[in-house]
Protein backbone atom coordinates (compact mmCIF):
# COMPACT_ATOMS: atom_id res chain seq x y z
CA UNK A 1 0.00 0.00 0.00
CA UNK A 2 1.44 3.48 -0.55
CA UNK A 3 1.75 6.07 1.91
CA UNK A 4 0.33 8.71 0.31
CA UNK A 5 -2.86 8.74 -2.03
CA UNK A 6 -4.52 11.26 -4.11
CA UNK A 7 -7.46 11.03 -1.80
CA UNK A 8 -8.06 9.66 2.02
CA UNK A 9 -12.08 9.24 2.60
CA UNK A 10 -12.97 9.08 6.06
CA UNK A 11 -16.01 7.24 6.05
CA UNK A 12 -17.97 4.23 3.94
CA UNK A 13 -21.48 5.59 3.80
CA UNK A 14 -23.23 6.67 1.09
CA UNK A 15 -21.53 10.49 0.80
CA UNK A 16 -18.46 9.32 1.40
CA UNK A 17 -18.76 5.89 -1.02
CA UNK A 18 -20.05 7.98 -3.71
CA UNK A 19 -16.86 10.29 -3.33
CA UNK A 20 -14.47 7.57 -3.84
CA UNK A 21 -16.35 5.80 -6.62
CA UNK A 22 -15.94 8.85 -8.30
CA UNK A 23 -12.35 9.91 -7.89
CA UNK A 24 -11.36 5.91 -8.36
CA UNK A 25 -13.03 6.08 -11.59
CA UNK A 26 -11.06 8.66 -12.60
CA UNK A 27 -8.07 7.40 -12.10
CA UNK A 28 -7.29 8.98 -8.79
CA UNK A 29 -5.65 6.69 -5.90
CA UNK A 30 -8.02 6.46 -3.10
CA UNK A 31 -8.28 4.99 0.40
CA UNK A 32 -11.93 4.99 2.44
CA UNK A 33 -11.19 4.48 5.88
CA UNK A 34 -14.39 2.71 7.78
CA UNK A 35 -14.63 2.14 11.67
CA UNK A 36 -17.10 -0.88 11.27
CA UNK A 37 -15.93 -4.51 10.68
CA UNK A 38 -17.47 -3.98 7.36
CA UNK A 39 -18.87 -0.45 5.24
CA UNK A 40 -22.63 -0.24 6.57
CA UNK A 41 -22.11 -2.06 9.66
CA UNK A 42 -22.12 1.27 11.86
CA UNK A 43 -24.36 3.00 9.08
CA UNK A 44 -28.30 3.69 10.10
CA UNK A 45 -30.84 4.87 7.91
CA UNK A 46 -34.59 4.99 8.20
CA UNK A 47 -34.49 2.79 4.83
CA UNK A 48 -35.06 5.15 1.49
CA UNK A 49 -31.94 5.78 -0.81
CA UNK A 50 -32.97 7.60 -3.85
CA UNK A 51 -32.47 6.49 -7.45
CA UNK A 52 -31.73 9.95 -9.30
CA UNK A 53 -28.25 10.91 -7.17
CA UNK A 54 -27.35 7.49 -7.03
CA UNK A 55 -28.36 6.97 -10.80
CA UNK A 56 -25.54 9.93 -11.73
CA UNK A 57 -23.21 7.32 -10.59
CA UNK A 58 -24.06 4.62 -11.44
CA UNK A 59 -26.16 3.89 -14.19
CA UNK A 60 -29.00 1.28 -13.66
CA UNK A 61 -27.90 0.58 -9.96
CA UNK A 62 -30.80 -0.70 -9.87
CA UNK A 63 -30.16 -4.10 -11.99
CA UNK A 64 -27.57 -4.91 -9.76
CA UNK A 65 -27.56 -3.08 -6.07
CA UNK A 66 -28.80 -5.05 -3.20
CA UNK A 67 -32.56 -3.86 -2.70
CA UNK A 68 -35.06 -4.02 -0.65
CA UNK A 69 -38.26 -2.75 -2.72
CA UNK A 70 -39.35 0.06 -4.97
CA UNK A 71 -41.52 2.84 -3.23
CA UNK A 72 -45.11 2.88 -5.24
CA UNK A 73 -46.91 4.66 -2.18
CA UNK A 74 -46.02 7.43 0.26
CA UNK A 75 -48.69 7.53 3.10
CA UNK A 76 -48.85 10.24 5.54
CA UNK A 77 -50.89 9.79 8.97
CA UNK A 78 -51.50 13.14 11.07
CA UNK A 79 -52.00 10.78 14.16
CA UNK A 80 -54.05 11.41 17.52
CA UNK A 81 -53.81 9.05 20.28
CA UNK A 82 -56.73 7.29 19.23
CA UNK A 83 -57.49 7.90 14.89
CA UNK A 84 -55.20 9.42 12.25
CA UNK A 85 -56.39 11.99 9.29
CA UNK A 86 -54.41 9.75 6.54
CA UNK A 87 -53.54 11.19 3.06
CA UNK A 88 -51.35 9.06 0.91
CA UNK A 89 -49.76 9.49 -3.34
CA UNK A 90 -49.04 5.84 -5.43
CA UNK A 91 -48.26 6.34 -8.73
CA UNK A 92 -47.52 3.11 -11.07
CA UNK A 93 -44.77 5.03 -12.99
CA UNK A 94 -42.46 4.35 -9.40
CA UNK A 95 -43.50 0.98 -9.82
CA UNK A 96 -41.28 0.57 -13.30
CA UNK A 97 -37.75 1.87 -14.07
CA UNK A 98 -36.33 4.24 -13.63
CA UNK A 99 -38.20 4.04 -10.45
CA UNK A 100 -38.17 6.43 -7.93
CA UNK A 101 -37.15 5.48 -4.93
CA UNK A 102 -35.97 2.24 -3.03
CA UNK A 103 -35.90 1.46 0.75
CA UNK A 104 -33.07 -0.23 1.33
CA UNK A 105 -30.85 -1.94 4.22
CA UNK A 106 -27.50 -0.23 4.43
CA UNK A 107 -25.95 -2.80 6.01
CA UNK A 108 -26.27 -4.80 2.68
CA UNK A 109 -26.16 -1.72 0.05
CA UNK A 110 -23.08 0.15 1.46
CA UNK A 111 -21.15 -3.20 0.97
CA UNK A 112 -22.15 -3.74 -2.20
CA UNK A 113 -21.34 0.04 -2.93
CA UNK A 114 -17.52 -0.44 -1.25
CA UNK A 115 -17.19 -3.44 -3.52
CA UNK A 116 -17.78 -1.26 -7.01
CA UNK A 117 -15.29 1.56 -5.40
CA UNK A 118 -13.18 -1.34 -5.01
CA UNK A 119 -13.76 -2.66 -8.56
CA UNK A 120 -12.97 1.07 -9.90
CA UNK A 121 -9.71 0.71 -7.80
CA UNK A 122 -10.28 2.33 -4.43
CA UNK A 123 -8.99 0.32 -1.64
CA UNK A 124 -11.52 0.18 1.35
CA UNK A 125 -9.80 -0.28 5.34
CA UNK A 126 -12.21 -1.79 7.72
CA UNK A 127 -12.06 -1.85 11.37
CA UNK A 128 -10.31 1.52 11.50
CA UNK A 129 -10.92 4.83 13.15
CA UNK A 130 -9.42 7.81 12.42
CA UNK A 131 -8.68 9.53 15.38
CA UNK A 132 -7.70 13.06 14.03
CA UNK A 133 -6.87 14.69 10.76
CA UNK A 134 -3.01 15.89 10.41
CA UNK A 135 -2.29 19.03 10.02
CA UNK A 136 0.78 21.00 8.83
CA UNK A 137 1.39 24.61 8.02
CA UNK A 138 -2.57 25.37 8.14
CA UNK A 139 -3.14 22.27 5.60
CA UNK A 140 -5.01 19.11 6.41
CA UNK A 141 -2.21 16.54 4.72
CA UNK A 142 -3.53 13.22 6.11
CA UNK A 143 -5.51 11.05 9.04
CA UNK A 144 -4.06 9.34 12.05
CA UNK A 145 -5.82 5.96 12.76
CA UNK A 146 -6.52 3.69 15.71
CA UNK A 147 -3.50 1.65 13.58
CA UNK A 148 0.03 1.55 15.27
CA UNK A 149 1.81 3.10 12.76
CA UNK A 150 -1.55 4.19 11.27
CA UNK A 151 -0.61 7.65 9.69
CA UNK A 152 -1.97 7.77 6.29
CA UNK A 153 -1.21 10.78 3.72
CA UNK A 154 -2.97 12.42 0.80
CA UNK A 155 -3.93 15.44 -0.88
CA UNK A 156 -7.48 15.59 0.00
CA UNK A 157 -8.93 14.47 2.90
CA UNK A 158 -13.04 13.71 2.57
CA UNK A 159 -14.67 13.94 5.15
CA UNK A 160 -17.56 11.64 5.43
CA UNK A 161 -17.54 10.41 9.15
CA UNK A 162 -21.40 11.06 9.96
CA UNK A 163 -23.60 13.17 11.73
CA UNK A 164 -21.47 13.35 14.83
CA UNK A 165 -18.83 15.25 12.88
CA UNK A 166 -16.33 14.80 15.15
CA UNK A 167 -13.18 15.49 12.69
CA UNK A 168 -14.55 18.79 11.35
CA UNK A 169 -15.31 19.86 14.64
CA UNK A 170 -11.75 19.10 15.65
CA UNK A 171 -10.48 21.29 12.69
CA UNK A 172 -12.90 23.75 13.80
CA UNK A 173 -15.49 23.67 11.13
CA UNK A 174 -18.16 24.36 13.48
CA UNK A 175 -19.20 23.82 17.37
CA UNK A 176 -20.56 21.43 18.59
CA UNK A 177 -24.21 20.47 17.46
CA UNK A 178 -26.66 21.87 19.85
CA UNK A 179 -29.18 19.43 20.97
CA UNK A 180 -31.73 21.79 18.73
CA UNK A 181 -29.87 20.61 15.65
CA UNK A 182 -29.86 16.93 15.87
CA UNK A 183 -33.05 14.88 16.47
CA UNK A 184 -32.70 11.61 17.86
CA UNK A 185 -33.74 8.40 16.15
CA UNK A 186 -34.59 4.86 17.30
CA UNK A 187 -36.09 2.05 15.28
CA UNK A 188 -36.27 -1.45 15.07
CA UNK A 189 -36.62 -4.12 11.85
CA UNK A 190 -39.38 -6.63 12.64
CA UNK A 191 -39.45 -9.51 10.74
CA UNK A 192 -42.54 -11.10 8.59
CA UNK A 193 -43.44 -12.52 5.38
CA UNK A 194 -43.64 -10.89 2.12
CA UNK A 195 -46.61 -11.96 1.48
CA UNK A 196 -48.08 -10.16 4.74
CA UNK A 197 -46.66 -7.47 4.39
CA UNK A 198 -48.03 -6.64 0.96
CA UNK A 199 -51.86 -7.88 1.96
CA UNK A 200 -51.27 -5.64 4.52
CA UNK A 201 -49.91 -2.49 2.82
CA UNK A 202 -51.92 -3.21 -0.05
CA UNK A 203 -48.80 -3.98 -2.75
CA UNK A 204 -47.81 -5.79 -5.32
CA UNK A 205 -45.46 -8.26 -4.96
CA UNK A 206 -42.30 -6.70 -4.48
CA UNK A 207 -42.97 -2.88 -4.44
CA UNK A 208 -43.43 -1.16 -1.16
CA UNK A 209 -44.47 1.50 0.96
CA UNK A 210 -43.43 4.38 3.17
CA UNK A 211 -45.77 6.09 5.96
CA UNK A 212 -44.77 9.14 7.47
CA UNK A 213 -46.48 10.02 11.05
CA UNK A 214 -46.80 13.39 12.65
CA UNK A 215 -48.57 13.98 15.58
CA UNK A 216 -49.02 11.90 18.97
CA UNK A 217 -46.15 9.90 17.33
CA UNK A 218 -43.95 11.64 18.68
CA UNK A 219 -46.32 13.43 21.63
CA UNK A 220 -46.50 16.30 19.45
CA UNK A 221 -42.65 16.98 19.56
CA UNK A 222 -41.00 18.14 16.30
CA UNK A 223 -40.69 15.21 14.84
CA UNK A 224 -41.91 12.03 12.82
CA UNK A 225 -42.86 8.36 12.81
CA UNK A 226 -42.20 6.15 10.19
CA UNK A 227 -43.11 2.68 8.92
CA UNK A 228 -41.38 1.25 5.61
CA UNK A 229 -41.75 -2.05 3.87
CA UNK A 230 -38.83 -4.06 2.92
CA UNK A 231 -38.86 -7.50 1.88
CA UNK A 232 -39.20 -9.28 4.74
CA UNK A 233 -38.70 -6.69 7.26
CA UNK A 234 -40.76 -4.06 8.18
CA UNK A 235 -38.87 -0.99 9.53
CA UNK A 236 -40.34 0.82 12.61
CA UNK A 237 -38.88 4.16 14.02
CA UNK A 238 -39.89 7.56 15.59
CA UNK A 239 -37.58 10.98 15.82
CA UNK A 240 -37.32 14.13 17.40
CA UNK A 241 -35.12 17.13 18.32
CA UNK A 242 -33.08 16.23 20.72
CA UNK A 243 -33.51 19.17 22.48
CA UNK A 244 -36.93 18.00 23.20
CA UNK A 245 -36.62 14.35 24.05
CA UNK A 246 -34.13 16.05 26.49
CA UNK A 247 -36.43 18.47 27.87
CA UNK A 248 -39.81 15.96 27.98
CA UNK A 249 -38.10 13.59 29.59
CA UNK A 250 -38.93 10.93 26.89
CA UNK A 251 -37.13 7.48 26.56
CA UNK A 252 -36.63 6.91 23.34
CA UNK A 253 -37.34 3.25 23.35
CA UNK A 254 -40.70 3.93 25.24
CA UNK A 255 -41.77 6.34 22.87
CA UNK A 256 -40.83 3.37 20.10
CA UNK A 257 -43.38 0.79 21.71
CA UNK A 258 -45.81 3.60 22.32
CA UNK A 259 -46.17 4.00 18.88
CA UNK A 260 -46.10 0.06 18.22
CA UNK A 261 -49.22 -0.03 20.71
CA UNK A 262 -51.09 2.62 18.59
CA UNK A 263 -54.02 1.00 17.46
CA UNK A 264 -53.39 2.98 13.94
CA UNK A 265 -50.09 0.87 13.54
CA UNK A 266 -50.47 -2.22 15.89
CA UNK A 267 -52.67 -4.27 13.10
CA UNK A 268 -49.64 -3.30 10.42
CA UNK A 269 -46.97 -4.66 12.46
CA UNK A 270 -48.63 -7.79 14.31
CA UNK A 271 -46.55 -10.84 14.67
CA UNK A 272 -43.51 -9.26 13.35
CA UNK A 273 -40.44 -10.40 15.34
CA UNK A 274 -37.72 -7.58 16.36
CA UNK A 275 -34.68 -8.34 14.79
CA UNK A 276 -32.55 -5.28 15.50
CA UNK A 277 -32.80 -2.37 17.34
CA UNK A 278 -30.89 1.03 16.53
CA UNK A 279 -30.39 4.11 17.34
CA UNK A 280 -29.00 7.16 15.46
CA UNK A 281 -29.09 11.00 15.18
CA UNK A 282 -30.49 12.55 12.02
CA UNK A 283 -28.92 16.23 11.28
CA UNK A 284 -31.99 18.70 11.67
CA UNK A 285 -30.12 22.07 12.05
CA UNK A 286 -30.45 22.89 8.34
CA UNK A 287 -28.91 25.81 6.10
CA UNK A 288 -28.09 27.39 8.80
CA UNK A 289 -25.78 25.05 10.58
CA UNK A 290 -23.85 23.46 7.62
CA UNK A 291 -20.32 24.19 8.58
CA UNK A 292 -17.63 25.09 6.41
CA UNK A 293 -17.41 23.12 3.78
CA UNK A 294 -14.12 23.52 2.47
CA UNK A 295 -10.29 23.92 4.26
CA UNK A 296 -7.01 23.55 2.75
CA UNK A 297 -6.53 19.94 1.30
CA UNK A 298 -10.07 18.62 3.31
CA UNK A 299 -13.58 18.86 2.27
CA UNK A 300 -17.20 17.97 4.11
CA UNK A 301 -19.88 15.78 2.91
CA UNK A 302 -23.19 14.31 3.58
CA UNK A 303 -24.02 14.16 7.23
CA UNK A 304 -21.19 15.69 8.54
CA UNK A 305 -21.99 18.44 6.99
CA UNK A 306 -25.88 18.25 8.11
CA UNK A 307 -26.80 18.13 4.45
CA UNK A 308 -30.29 16.74 5.44
CA UNK A 309 -33.89 17.77 4.18
CA UNK A 310 -35.84 16.85 7.06
CA UNK A 311 -39.19 18.10 5.82
CA UNK A 312 -38.82 15.63 3.41
CA UNK A 313 -36.79 13.12 5.00
CA UNK A 314 -34.13 13.17 2.12
CA UNK A 315 -30.76 12.19 2.96
CA UNK A 316 -29.18 9.59 1.50
CA UNK A 317 -29.57 11.73 -1.99
CA UNK A 318 -27.86 15.11 -0.63
CA UNK A 319 -25.12 12.79 0.63
CA UNK A 320 -24.41 11.16 -2.31
CA UNK A 321 -24.64 14.15 -4.45
CA UNK A 322 -22.53 15.75 -1.90
CA UNK A 323 -20.12 13.56 -2.00
CA UNK A 324 -20.24 13.18 -5.94
CA UNK A 325 -19.93 17.17 -6.10
CA UNK A 326 -16.50 17.02 -3.88
CA UNK A 327 -15.13 14.32 -5.88
CA UNK A 328 -15.18 16.38 -9.09
CA UNK A 329 -13.76 19.30 -7.42
CA UNK A 330 -10.57 17.20 -6.35
CA UNK A 331 -10.51 15.79 -9.29
CA UNK A 332 -10.22 19.20 -10.74
CA UNK A 333 -8.14 20.20 -8.86
CA UNK A 334 -5.95 17.04 -9.16
CA UNK A 335 -5.48 18.37 -12.48
CA UNK A 336 -4.70 21.85 -11.49
CA UNK A 337 -1.88 20.25 -8.92
CA UNK A 338 -3.21 22.22 -6.29
CA UNK A 339 -5.37 21.38 -3.32
CA UNK A 340 -5.82 24.28 -1.37
CA UNK A 341 -9.82 26.08 -0.36
CA UNK A 342 -9.19 27.93 -3.21
CA UNK A 343 -9.14 24.78 -5.75
CA UNK A 344 -11.30 22.75 -3.66
CA UNK A 345 -14.31 25.53 -3.25
CA UNK A 346 -15.67 25.00 -6.49
CA UNK A 347 -16.94 21.83 -4.63
CA UNK A 348 -19.34 24.21 -2.41
CA UNK A 349 -20.05 26.31 -5.40
CA UNK A 350 -21.06 23.61 -6.73
CA UNK A 351 -23.16 21.97 -3.92
CA UNK A 352 -25.04 25.94 -3.65
CA UNK A 353 -25.86 25.41 -7.47
CA UNK A 354 -27.49 22.26 -6.87
CA UNK A 355 -30.96 20.89 -5.64
CA UNK A 356 -28.77 20.17 -2.20
CA UNK A 357 -28.13 23.92 -0.66
CA UNK A 358 -31.09 25.50 -2.35
CA UNK A 359 -33.81 22.78 -0.82
CA UNK A 360 -31.36 23.80 2.49
CA UNK A 361 -32.39 27.22 1.99
CA UNK A 362 -36.27 26.71 0.97
CA UNK A 363 -36.65 25.24 4.19
CA UNK A 364 -34.72 27.11 6.44
CA UNK A 365 -36.89 28.28 8.87
CA UNK A 366 -39.47 25.65 8.82
CA UNK A 367 -38.11 23.42 11.74
CA UNK A 368 -37.14 26.13 13.85
CA UNK A 369 -41.24 27.22 13.12
CA UNK A 370 -42.60 24.33 14.08
CA UNK A 371 -39.93 24.07 17.56
CA UNK A 372 -40.73 27.88 18.86
CA UNK A 373 -44.73 26.61 17.61
CA UNK A 374 -45.37 23.81 18.80
CA UNK A 375 -49.36 23.90 17.81
CA UNK A 376 -48.67 23.14 14.51
CA UNK A 377 -48.24 19.36 15.90
CA UNK A 378 -49.80 19.62 19.33
CA UNK A 379 -53.43 21.27 18.56
CA UNK A 380 -54.10 21.37 15.13
CA UNK A 381 -53.59 17.91 14.09
CA UNK A 382 -55.79 16.97 17.47
CA UNK A 383 -58.29 19.51 15.99
CA UNK A 384 -58.17 18.05 12.48
CA UNK A 385 -58.80 14.22 13.79
CA UNK A 386 -61.53 16.36 16.03
CA UNK A 387 -63.15 18.20 13.70
CA UNK A 388 -63.31 14.62 10.65
CA UNK A 389 -64.65 12.72 14.14
CA UNK A 390 -67.23 15.41 14.38
CA UNK A 391 -68.52 15.87 10.71
CA UNK A 392 -67.98 11.66 10.15
CA UNK A 393 -69.77 10.55 13.23
CA UNK A 394 -73.36 10.15 12.51
CA UNK A 395 -75.76 10.64 15.87
CA UNK A 396 -78.21 12.60 14.87
CA UNK A 397 -76.71 15.87 15.43
CA UNK A 398 -77.26 17.94 12.40
CA UNK A 399 -74.16 19.07 10.51
CA UNK A 400 -74.63 22.82 11.25
CA UNK A 401 -74.90 22.07 14.83
CA UNK A 402 -71.53 20.10 14.34
CA UNK A 403 -69.87 22.81 12.67
CA UNK A 404 -70.68 24.90 15.62
CA UNK A 405 -68.68 22.72 17.73
CA UNK A 406 -65.89 22.53 15.97
CA UNK A 407 -65.80 26.14 15.61
CA UNK A 408 -65.82 26.62 19.51
CA UNK A 409 -63.76 23.68 20.11
CA UNK A 410 -60.81 25.28 18.14
CA UNK A 411 -61.49 28.69 19.21
CA UNK A 412 -61.45 27.97 22.78
CA UNK A 413 -57.80 27.29 22.14
CA UNK A 414 -57.30 29.44 19.41
CA UNK A 415 -58.02 32.62 18.39
CA UNK A 416 -59.48 33.74 14.55
CA UNK A 417 -56.22 35.99 14.25
CA UNK A 418 -54.10 33.41 15.96
CA UNK A 419 -55.30 30.70 13.40
CA UNK A 420 -54.58 33.08 10.29
CA UNK A 421 -50.99 34.40 11.54
CA UNK A 422 -50.22 30.58 11.99
CA UNK A 423 -51.01 29.60 8.62
CA UNK A 424 -49.27 32.84 7.40
CA UNK A 425 -46.17 31.74 9.18
CA UNK A 426 -46.73 27.91 8.14
CA UNK A 427 -46.93 29.56 4.50
CA UNK A 428 -43.89 31.64 4.63
CA UNK A 429 -41.91 28.68 5.81
CA UNK A 430 -42.06 26.45 3.07
CA UNK A 431 -43.19 28.41 0.39
CA UNK B 1 -54.24 35.38 22.69
CA UNK B 2 -53.48 32.10 24.11
CA UNK B 3 -50.27 31.43 25.33
CA UNK B 4 -48.21 29.12 23.41
CA UNK B 5 -48.76 25.52 24.91
CA UNK B 6 -45.83 23.49 26.55
CA UNK B 7 -45.04 20.07 25.21
CA UNK B 8 -47.61 17.26 25.72
CA UNK B 9 -46.43 15.82 28.66
CA UNK B 10 -48.99 12.90 29.18
CA UNK B 11 -47.61 9.85 30.50
CA UNK B 12 -46.93 7.13 28.24
CA UNK B 13 -47.60 4.03 30.76
CA UNK B 14 -45.46 1.94 28.52
CA UNK B 15 -43.18 -0.80 30.21
CA UNK B 16 -40.13 -1.60 27.67
CA UNK B 17 -37.45 -4.74 28.81
CA UNK B 18 -34.81 -2.76 26.93
CA UNK B 19 -32.35 -5.89 27.11
CA UNK B 20 -34.39 -7.66 24.96
CA UNK B 21 -34.20 -5.42 22.05
CA UNK B 22 -30.37 -4.76 22.89
CA UNK B 23 -29.63 -8.59 22.80
CA UNK B 24 -31.12 -8.65 19.36
CA UNK B 25 -27.49 -6.95 18.32
CA UNK B 26 -24.29 -7.95 17.52
CA UNK B 27 -21.93 -6.64 19.54
CA UNK B 28 -17.90 -6.80 19.89
CA UNK B 29 -17.25 -5.15 22.96
CA UNK B 30 -13.73 -3.33 24.06
CA UNK B 31 -11.85 -4.03 27.02
CA UNK B 32 -11.90 -0.51 27.79
CA UNK B 33 -14.82 2.64 27.72
CA UNK B 34 -14.78 4.79 24.83
CA UNK B 35 -17.02 7.22 27.31
CA UNK B 36 -16.27 8.64 30.22
CA UNK B 37 -17.70 11.18 32.86
CA UNK B 38 -15.60 13.99 33.22
CA UNK B 39 -16.11 15.47 36.33
CA UNK B 40 -18.07 13.05 38.43
CA UNK B 41 -19.23 15.68 41.15
CA UNK B 42 -20.76 17.74 38.38
CA UNK B 43 -23.32 14.79 37.70
CA UNK B 44 -23.56 14.47 41.76
CA UNK B 45 -23.47 18.22 42.78
CA UNK B 46 -25.21 20.01 39.50
CA UNK B 47 -27.31 17.53 37.99
CA UNK B 48 -30.61 17.39 39.55
CA UNK B 49 -32.12 15.85 36.22
CA UNK B 50 -29.25 13.32 35.40
CA UNK B 51 -31.03 13.57 31.82
CA UNK B 52 -28.87 11.22 30.53
CA UNK B 53 -29.71 8.05 32.19
CA UNK B 54 -33.31 9.06 30.60
CA UNK B 55 -32.71 10.09 26.92
CA UNK B 56 -30.38 7.52 26.04
CA UNK B 57 -31.29 4.45 23.85
CA UNK B 58 -29.42 2.41 25.47
CA UNK B 59 -29.94 3.42 28.75
CA UNK B 60 -25.98 3.35 29.21
CA UNK B 61 -26.28 5.35 32.07
CA UNK B 62 -27.67 4.52 35.41
CA UNK B 63 -27.57 6.93 38.12
CA UNK B 64 -26.64 4.21 41.52
CA UNK B 65 -24.90 4.82 45.22
CA UNK B 66 -24.14 8.50 44.24
CA UNK B 67 -22.16 7.94 41.52
CA UNK B 68 -23.02 6.82 37.70
CA UNK B 69 -22.49 3.90 35.73
CA UNK B 70 -21.78 3.44 32.34
CA UNK B 71 -23.03 0.87 30.78
CA UNK B 72 -20.70 1.52 27.22
CA UNK B 73 -20.79 -2.67 25.98
CA UNK B 74 -24.42 -1.55 25.34
CA UNK B 75 -23.76 1.95 23.87
CA UNK B 76 -25.44 2.46 20.30
CA UNK B 77 -22.78 5.06 19.36
CA UNK B 78 -25.48 7.41 18.99
CA UNK B 79 -23.65 10.88 20.07
CA UNK B 80 -26.52 12.20 22.07
CA UNK B 81 -24.72 12.12 24.93
CA UNK B 82 -22.30 14.01 23.72
CA UNK B 83 -24.76 16.26 22.62
CA UNK B 84 -26.97 17.18 25.14
CA UNK B 85 -25.53 16.27 28.62
CA UNK B 86 -26.75 19.83 30.14
CA UNK B 87 -23.11 20.06 31.76
CA UNK B 88 -21.07 18.84 28.48
CA UNK B 89 -19.90 16.31 30.94
CA UNK B 90 -19.24 13.20 28.67
CA UNK B 91 -15.79 12.93 27.17
CA UNK B 92 -17.35 10.79 24.22
CA UNK B 93 -15.06 9.09 21.64
CA UNK B 94 -15.70 6.30 18.93
CA UNK B 95 -14.99 2.86 20.25
CA UNK B 96 -11.32 1.76 18.37
CA UNK B 97 -12.04 0.25 14.87
CA UNK B 98 -13.44 -3.17 14.46
CA UNK B 99 -15.15 -2.86 18.26
CA UNK B 100 -19.04 -1.61 19.56
CA UNK B 101 -21.96 -2.44 17.99
CA UNK B 102 -22.28 -3.91 14.01
CA UNK B 103 -25.22 -3.63 12.72
CA UNK B 104 -26.22 -6.19 9.76
CA UNK B 105 -29.42 -4.44 8.60
CA UNK B 106 -31.36 -0.62 8.86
Amino acid sequence: MPDKFDAIVVGAGAAGLAAAYKMAGEGLSVVVIERGDYPGAKNVMGGVLYRSAMEELIPEFWKEAPLQRPVVEQRFWLMDSQSAVTTSYKAQEWAREPYNCFTVFRGQFDQWFARKCAEAGAIIINETLVESCIVENGRVVGVRTNRPEGDLYANVVVLADGVNSMLSKQLGFHKEWEPRQVALAVMEELKLPSEVIEERFNLDPGMGATIEIYGDSTLGMVGTAFIYTNKEHISIGVGALLSQIRQRKVRPYELLEYLKSHPMVRPLIKNGKPVEYYAHLIPEGGYNAVPQLVGNGVVVVGDAAQLVNGIHREGSNLAVTSGRLAAEAIIRAHKMGAFTARELSTYEENLRNSFVMKDLKKYKNASHLLETNPQYLNEYIPFTNMALHEMLTVDGISKWQKQKTIKERVLQQRSLFSLGKDLYKAWKAVK
Amino acid sequence: MKSEPAINNKPLNIEVNLDDKLFLNRWKPDEDSHLAIIDPSVCAGKCPGKDCTVFCPAKVYEWRNGRMTIGYEGCLECGACRIACPHGNIRWRYPRGGYGVQFRLA
